[in-house]
């Protein structure tokens, strides 16, 4: 093929990573060194955390395992809110789409570590990895739901017809969350109860409990926001090569229709 | 917005009514189900009956899959789902005629899956008004949320190993509320939580999901 002539330069499609400036900014930078600070203070109390008299050590997981939680909860919300963002035609942005993608795989991660941290916990405490309470059946749903929904954004469809329908499961889904977050109240459960309404702060045992989850808290927050903003990234640089490789495709179709 | 909901759900059923999908390949599999649950679980030991209504909802479930599938199936070909977007017919009205369409299939096949349970796994009827106010409520949101990710589904190349799993888990609660309350029924003792409960929590689930579909239908018939 050499003998063909070139295709002028001006025709190249530019190069998406580099369109896309270097590997994530300042901020972005200082998102994840805060993230895996907060980590590692997280490790840090929780490991000073003294033992319990009916748990033992096992109680320190409440160090990771509310937070997990949380952020779980955080990331389908933001899922929820960037779908609404997306069906609203005035604030119709395919940024809106990636968010809501993105979040949602994050926080699919971090529900699948809530239930495996739990059933860590649960085999000391409950004496079984898994019991059939409304809190674990309700997580396990919403693990499935949200399963569901990273499927049908599999499917390839045009890019704005994929975001509406994954608009709308999303809004379906995020229904679950202030269910299983209330569960624990309306059902007779094994799962103790929402735990910082329980917890006082003027017992100095409880309150160095109650600052290990709060940091806990904060680092899996910093560390969904992190992966979050860095999949969003993923996420464009990958439309931005489809594009990319739609537009190489045509000026080589153009170039074979002009030999 | 009703008119169009009745036209839809009039020409559903008069397919049906020729075609008889429903009544000779659903109905044929929900019993199906019931027999391989009678195969799977040993029969001798009065474990079907203690099961019996956690197995007929699952049983009705599955059927409902693949009624909400067939409800999907009659707009896909022959450019059908453009006839319909371009009948200038309300989306809701769409939404509520198909969905409609689907319960009283579902109704039917549940009264005969009822017999079905009786003859099949030795159940005594009982608690008769509770059964039938809790399969109306049940299918109520069985059909709302089944023709919503229907439609959602529909289209897509992939449709038929996606449904399972974007309707399931969200029937999920449906399933679980039903079975309660139909155990309260059949045994006349409420274990825990009472039956009451359990229809307030189908009810709201049928109506969450009708309001959902009638608002969110017309975007994504648009987009189908």
């Amino acid at each position: 093929m050499t003998t063909t002539a070139p295709v002028e330069a001006t025709t190249d499609p530019p190069d998406p990573v580099a369109a896309q400036g270097p590997l994530g900014s300042a901020l972005t930078l200082a998102l994840g060194i805060a993230a895996l600070l907060a980590l590692a203070a997280t490790y840090a109390l929780g490991l000073a955390l003294p033992d319990t008299v009916e748990q033992g050590g096992y109680a320190r997981l409440i160090a990771i395992h509310p937070g997990l939680a949380w952020a779980s909860y955080v990331a389908f919300g933001v899922t929820a809110l960037a779908s609404a963002a997306w069906l609203v035609p005035r604030t119709r942005r395919i940024s809106w789409d990636h968010l809501a993608g993105a979040s949602a795989e994050v926080g699919v991660v971090f529900t699948g570590l809530t239930l495996l941290t739990g059933s860590i916990w649960g085999r000391p405490t409950w004496g079984v990895w898994w019991v059939w309470d409304a809190r674990l059946t309700l997580s396990a749903l919403m693990l499935a739901i949200y399963l569901g929904y990273l499927a049908l954004r599999r499917v390839p469809s045009d890019p704005e017809v994929r975001a509406s329908r994954a608009a709308v499961v999303a809004l379906g889904a995020v229904l679950i969350i202030p269910i299983n977050h209330f569960a624990v109240q309306w059902w007779r459960t094994l799962h103790q109860g929402r735990s910082l309404a329980q917890l006082t702060p003027e017992n100095d045992l409880d309150a160095s409990f109650i600052g290990a989850m709060a940091v806990g808290f904060l680092a899996m927050t910093l560390v969904y926001a992190w992966l979050t903003v860095h999949r969003v990234r993923v996420a464009r640089l990958e439309d931005a090569d489809a594009e990319a490789s739609l537009q190489v495709a045509i000026v080589e179709r153009r170039a074979e229709a002009a030999r | 917005m009703w008119r169009d909901a009745l036209l839809v759900a009039g020409k559903d059923l008069r397919i049906e009514g020729r075609s008889r999908v429903a009544l000779n390949q659903v109905l044929p599999f929900a019993v199906l189900v019931l027999v391989l649950f009678a195969f799977a679980l040993d029969p001798d030991r009065g474990v079907l009956e203690r099961a019996a209504a956690g197995l007929y909802w699952v049983a009705v479930l599955f059927s409902a899959l693949l009624a909400v599938q067939r409800s999907q199936a009659v707009e896909s070909g022959d450019g059908t789902a453009d006839a319909l977007r371009l009948s200038g017919l309300d989306p809701a009205g769409v939404f509520l005629g198909k969905a409609g369409a689907v319960a009283l299939q579902l109704l039917v096949l549940e009264a005969l899956l009822g017999v079905g349970v009786v003859v099949l796994y030795g159940v005594a009827p009982a608690g008769l008004g509770l059964l039938v106010v809790t399969a109306l409520a049940a299918t109520a949101g069985l059909a709302a949320a089944g023709t919503l990710y229907g439609v959602i589904a529909a289209g897509l190349r992939v449709r038929e190993t996606l449904l399972p799993l974007l309707l399931l888990p969200v029937l999920a609660p449906v399933l679980i509320a039903a079975t309660r309350a139909s155990e309260t029924a059949l045994s006349g003792v409420s274990s825990g939580v009472p039956a009451g409960s359990w229809l307030a929590l189908l009810v709201t689930f049928a109506m969450v999901y009708l309001g959902f579909g009638v608002v969110a239908f017309g975007p994504l018939l648009e987009d189908a």
